[in-house]
């Protein structure tokens, strides 16, 4: 059996654990520069505040119902993101971490399926205050439904639902819509509504061919796992294959030298990442995208593919890449909302064989560089190095309204009144 | 574990253990009297480990004001374990009425009360008005002495 663990409302929980007194009262999260709301407390669901709003728009929401707001604390909820983790993996000797509130866990051999879910539960909620749903199923898509189902009836069951006959299976999937199920998107659930598809379990009983020839094989896999068959195996110990850096700006951007800088910071983000864990690289994908939103345009979206004549995961090298193929796609008097770098074709630092010729090589000296690059960056994650070519954006974030760094820097620990 | 140098009533000094290991040993200078050397290596008293029983549970507060005089005074480093178990004669981080405050808990005939180390301030009596969270207990308090 696999369990599915996943932190409840984790940005709101993270900030209620050093005020309680937000306990019971509506709180919400704001993206950085105080854009959007990317995380509500249930009270903040119950009020009508929709995710992903531009705060702005919720103003007066926001005021009549006293919602307390916070800019997001990333540093905060990093840290108590990595203590549930390490409780969690001590659970089972396979621990995937899915995302910063969400890990996989394989409980094959546990008897008690039951009460080791609420003991994880009682121990991460004891240990760190965070609030955790747990789901467990025989594959990972059910696990994640079988979560869904503990965190819709928390009185039901205690945070904790084991999906362990057939009965709770077939049920789970009627009762769940198909733009819910794990790993169907937008363009998904749009082409099988009109296939008459709108429940799971509609899903789980189509024709293979039908989901092949539509969904590819990951279609096919997602419904194997949903009729109980595990077929999407646990990532994690092993190195990433490729990393992105996608995101949405918080407002258009047009001109060039405005995306490039975005195109550059994201890349130096991915090149960072991928020499954490000492890979190089010897591709990368650029894409921009226009407004999706917006009704009045088709939303564009343009990507380019690069490959590099050698491996590398040096910032500056990388970042050369990505402009030439930025230059390729930009296309002026374009109004861009969304790009993203991604980084791909990984071997081995110590697996890479130097080319005879040195100009066919990554400069050497660079990896000594991006060594003290990273060293700086790491213990400044607010200000750190960058190039030239990106901005001081990092300075200037709005955050009007930011908790304090209560686990990560000495300044900002509780204080406590002793009078 | 540390080796303790001297012990009295008062005070315990331990031996860091860092004093006379020194590795690496080139191999030649290895031999000979020194050959013994490796199994005496050992980690150095490493602070964290023995102020943190539970990483992932423990986090640190500041003291601000002079209730706890005696226990600890303004300024001083807590140590605040959520995994530990809150009983009568522990020094808890309670969260009272909208405020995080400092207090040794102390439990008779089923009354809960809160007792500040400082005899001039008043313990507070835990009743059914006033919600008490405990929110983890001190296990060290690091003062500095400047």
């Amino acid at each position: 059996m696999i369990a599915l663990i996943d932190c409840n409302n984790f940005y709101a929980s993270c900030e209620r654990v050093f005020n309680p007194s937000l306990n019971g009262r509506p709180v919400v999260v704001l993206s950085n520069n105080d854009g959007c709301v990317i995380a509500r407390s249930n009270e903040a669901k119950a009020v009508g505040i929709a995710m992903g709003i531009p705060a702005f728009k919720v103003e007066e929401l926001l005021k009549r119902y006293n919602v307390a707001v916070y800019s997001a604390n990333f540093a905060l909820y990093g840290d108590m993101s990595r203590r549930v983790m390490s409780i969690l993996s001590g659970y089972s000797p396979r621990q995937e971490v899915y995302s910063v509130d969400e890990c996989f866990l394989d409980l094959s051999g546990i008897a008690t399926l039951k009460e080791y879910g609420l003991q994880m539960k009682e121990h991460v909620g004891k240990w760190t205050g965070i609030p955790i749903s747990v789901g467990i199923a025989p594959t990972k898509a059910l696990a994640k439904i079988a979560n869904r189902i503990a965190k819709r009836y928390p009185s039901q069951t205690g945070g904790c639902y084991v999906m362990d006959t057939e009965e709770k299976r077939i049920k789970a999937l009627k009762w769940l819509p198909i733009e819910d199920v794990w790993g169907i998107g937008r363009g998904n659930a749009a082409k099988l509504q009109l296939a008459g598809v709108f429940k799971a379990i509609d899903f789980a009983g189509m024709s293979e061919s039908w989901v092949r020839k539509n969904m590819t094989i990951t279609g096919v896999n997602l419904q194997k796992e949903l009729n109980g068959t595990s077929c999407i195996g646990f990532v994690g110990g092993e190195k990433s294959k490729s990393f992105s850096v996608t995101r949405t700006f918080e407002t258009e951007y047009e001109t060039w030298d405005e995306i490039r800088e975005r195109v550059v910071t994201f890349t130096a983000m991915a090149a960072a990442k991928i020499r954490k864990q000492q890979s190089l690289c010897s591709r990368l994908v650029l894409f921009l995208q226009t407004n999706y939103f917006k009704d009045t345009e088709e939303p564009l979206s343009q990507s380019v593919e690069v490959r590099f004549p050698f491996s590398t995961s040096s910032t500056l090298e990388i970042v050369d890449f990505a402009i030439s193929g930025l230059k390729r796609i930009y296309t002026r008097g374009m109004r861009y909302k969304r790009a993203g770098v991604t980084l791909y074709n990984f071997i081995d630092e110590e697996l890479c064989q130097p080319a005879l010729f040195p100009e066919m090589n990554s400069n050497p000296r660079h990896k000594e560089l991006m060594k003290v690059l990273d060293e700086i960056n790491q213990a400044s994650p607010s200000g750190g190095v960058r190039l030239a070519s990106q901005d001081a954006r990092m300075f200037k974030m709005h955050q009007q309204h930011l908790s304090r760094r209560y686990t990560t820097d000495i300044r900002d620990i509780l204080q406590v009144k002793c009078d | 574990m540390m080796r303790k140098l001297f012990t009295s009533a008062q005070i315990e000094i331990f031996k860091p253990e860092f004093s006379e290991v020194k590795i690496p040993m080139a191999g030649s200078v290895a031999a000979g009297p020194f050959s013994n050397v490796d199994d005496f290596v050992s980690e150095r008293i490493d602070l964290n480990k023995l102020l943190i029983r539970h990483p992932e549970a423990t986090f640190y507060a500041r003291v601000r004001g002079n209730s706890m005089l005696g226990d600890f005074s303004d300024g001083d480093l807590l140590v605040v374990d959520r995994a530990e178990e809150w009983s009568h004669g522990r020094i808890a981080l309670c969260y009272l009425e909208g405020e995080f405050t400092v207090k040794r808990i102390h439990l008779e005939n089923g009354i809960c009360t809160l007792i500040p180390s400082n005899p001039s301030y008043k313990p507070i009596v835990i009743t059914s008005e006033n919600t008490l969270v405990v929110w983890g207990i001190i296990t060290y308090s690091i003062c500095r002495h400047p």
